[in-house]
């Protein structure tokens, strides 16, 4: 693929890594890019490991393989940090985002010496906060739009309402929650971005 | 006016059902087509369409109901894949031989064992001789646009053969892409009622469906039965320059991807080719003359279509997503050559295995493959002509 991103998720079977994908190339279409959402399915049971990939293209997307060299890593489940290769692949000019209450330097032993950005939020909380119950997969989701910047969060905010307008249409009550959920996400991810750049200025 | 959306290949599938709104779907369930007769039950239910759903215990049974049900005169629809399919196995020589025009959708999965639930051909290929057509797609969009050709091709009086519209299972059927729907309209108008001149719930007319034949007859219906296999191979052109009038979009029974001055070709189907097609761009990019020939249509067979299409380059790449077992090659790879054999067009041919079982395959794949064949060639390298590719 000439242009355009790539984007690797971790997760585990039920946290919703594969929804979050479907979501992203969901919105991304909206904002009338060519988008490419799948999951790579091993065993389907709760709590196994499983993959997913997002490309996002200006142009018609063909390749139809899984991705080995993506611009971006989600771990939507820190403890794969222990069993997963997370890093593997991942471009140094690219990023990883991980779940977790840590701050990066507590989790960059984990990460193979990668050279390039590390972005830690804190899903469980977030989610906690917001809708009482432990659902990482939207924060995470604002996170990875913060990062990869592939729409401006102006459009990915009013996209998303659209879209949660529609999918909880049985239980509105859910969506102000869920909302909130993404803007603490990448209100906080930005943040750290921000600085970033000003350390780095 | 193109709808312009996102979709899988399963929901590109279950939307073109819902335009074309069949008389009638048997089905039980099998990953990775479960969400099609899924999908369909649910415009069933919201009164979209008004389908006869026919939930049943097995695919054995599936395919009884869909026979039963277009022999009466009804549209009829089944989706499956893998051992579902090996269980129809029986029913679908019934089908073709009754030469009844029903449609199958079927997502490609492996076949047992070791038992897996991924993509291969293996399912379709252990169908290859049963008498259906089959069409395969790259992607959702070609999945979607095979779809709504499936019954004017087998319902045309030239064919009366049962069509099997195939796409990868989870590549395509579960992955979200850009695609480019049709109106309802002209699908409707497109595909256009079903007046089939014979048919059981006939009264005025009667008929017997799968009767008893005596050798004094049985051998010529078989030879009726090829013949109508290979007039489809007109009639599936001919519907696809229909569908290009409405669609905007051209099909042919293979697409030919920059093999006009091509020294190598892979020959692929599915959704692999799209993955070549990047492959071939830059290789070409670099200088090298490269090329992909998609086939779309497995059945009828286009050999000399083929053999026709090769002819110009110096060695082909013939890509089996099936292992066959006869310790000779894939299924695609023993057409081929031997389409080339009859064509006489004596070019390197190697037959790679790739993708078994989901084995992912992948760009880099490509270009070892159009780099060893151009080291058949230019230095003589010998090479197994029946290999596998991406087995660790």
């Amino acid at each position: 693929m000439k242009n355009g991103i790539e984007i690797r998720w971790h997760g585990r079977g039920g946290q919703g890594a594969k929804t979050a994908a479907l979501l992203l190339a969901d919105v991304a279409f909206k904002t009338g890019q060519n988008v490419q959402g799948f999951p790579e399915y091993g065993p389907e049971r709760m709590g196994a490991p499983i993959t997913a990939y997002n490309r996002i293209s200006p142009d018609k997307i063909r390749v139809h393989s899984n991705i080995y060299t993506p611009d971006y890593v989600v771990v939507v489940d820190e403890t794969l940090l222990d069993s997963v290769d997370v890093t593997a692949g991942l471009k140094e000019d690219g990023a990883i985002i991980i779940n977790t209450s840590k701050s990066r330097e507590e989790v960059m032993d984990k990460l193979n010496d990668y050279e390039g950005r590390v972005y830690t939020v804190d899903a469980r909380k977030i989610s906690v906060e917001t809708l009482g119950k432990n659902f990482p997969n939207s924060p995470m989701l604002a996170a990875t739009v913060a990062v990869s910047n592939v729409m401006p969060r102006e459009t990915f905010i009013k996209e998303m309402k659209a879209s949660y307008k529609h999918k909880f249409a049985k239980k509105p009550e859910v969506i102000a929650g869920n909302m909130k959920a993404l803007e603490m996400a990448y209100d906080t991810v930005a943040e750290a971005i921000e600085k970033d750049m000003s350390l780095s200025a | 006016m193109a709808i312009k959306e996102r979709m899988s290949g399963n929901e590109a599938v279950s939307f073109a059902i819902r335009q074309v709104n069949p008389d009638v779907m048997p089905a039980f369930p099998i990953t990775p087509s479960t969400e099609i007769p899924q999908m369909v039950s649910t415009y069933i239910s919201n009164g979209e369409i008004d389908t006869e759903f026919i939930p049943v215990e097995s695919e054995h049974s599936s395919m009884s109901a869909a026979i039963g049900a277009e022999a009466a005169g009804a549209r009829t629809l089944t989706a499956t894949s893998s051992a579902g399919l090996a269980l129809m196995w029986e029913e679908l020589l019934l089908a073709a031989s009754n030469r009844l025009p029903l449609v199958m959708t079927l997502v490609n999965r492996t076949l047992s064992g070791p038992i897996n639930i991924n993509c291969d051909h293996s399912d379709g290929m252990g169908a290859r001789d049963t008498g259906w057509i089959q069409i395969y797609a790259e992607n959702n969009q070609e999945a979607y646009d095979n779809f709504i050709q499936a019954y004017p091709i087998a319902e045309d009086a030239r064919v009366h053969l049962p069509v099997m519209i195939c796409q990868d299972g989870f590549i395509t059927s579960h992955a979200v892409e850009n695609i480019e729907l049709l109106e309802d309209k002209p699908v409707k108008d497109f595909v256009g009622e079903y007046e089939p001149e014979e048919y059981l719930l006939n009264p005025g007319k009667p008929i017997a469906v799968g009767p008893y034949s005596v050798s004094n007859y049985a051998m010529e219906a078989k030879k009726n039965q090829e013949e109508a296999l290979e007039n489809s191979k007109e009639v599936i052109l001919e519907v696809a320059k229909k569908f290009a009038e409405i669609s905007g979009r051209e099909y042919g029974l293979f697409e030919e991807y920059k093999t006009a001055d091509a020294d190598y070709i892979m020959l692929i189907m599915g959704s692999a080719a799209g993955t070549a097609k990047e492959a071939v761009d830059h290789l070409r990019s670099k200088g090298k003359k490269v090329g992909i020939l998609k086939l779309r249509v497995f059945r009828p067979f286009p050999a000399e279509e083929i053999a026709q299409a090769l002819k110009g380059c110096k060695a082909v790449a013939i890509m089996d997503r099936c292992e066959s077992y006869n310790g000779n090659g894939g299924p695609l790879g023993s057409e081929v050559t031997q389409g080339l054999y009859r064509s006489k067009v004596m070019i390197e041919a190697v037959n790679y295995i790739y993708g078994l079982a989901g084995r992912d395959f992948t760009v880099n794949e490509v270009y070892d493959i159009f780099a060893e064949l151009e080291d058949i060639v230019v230095n003589g390298k010998k090479v197994e002509q029946h290999k596998y590719i991406g087995l660790r």
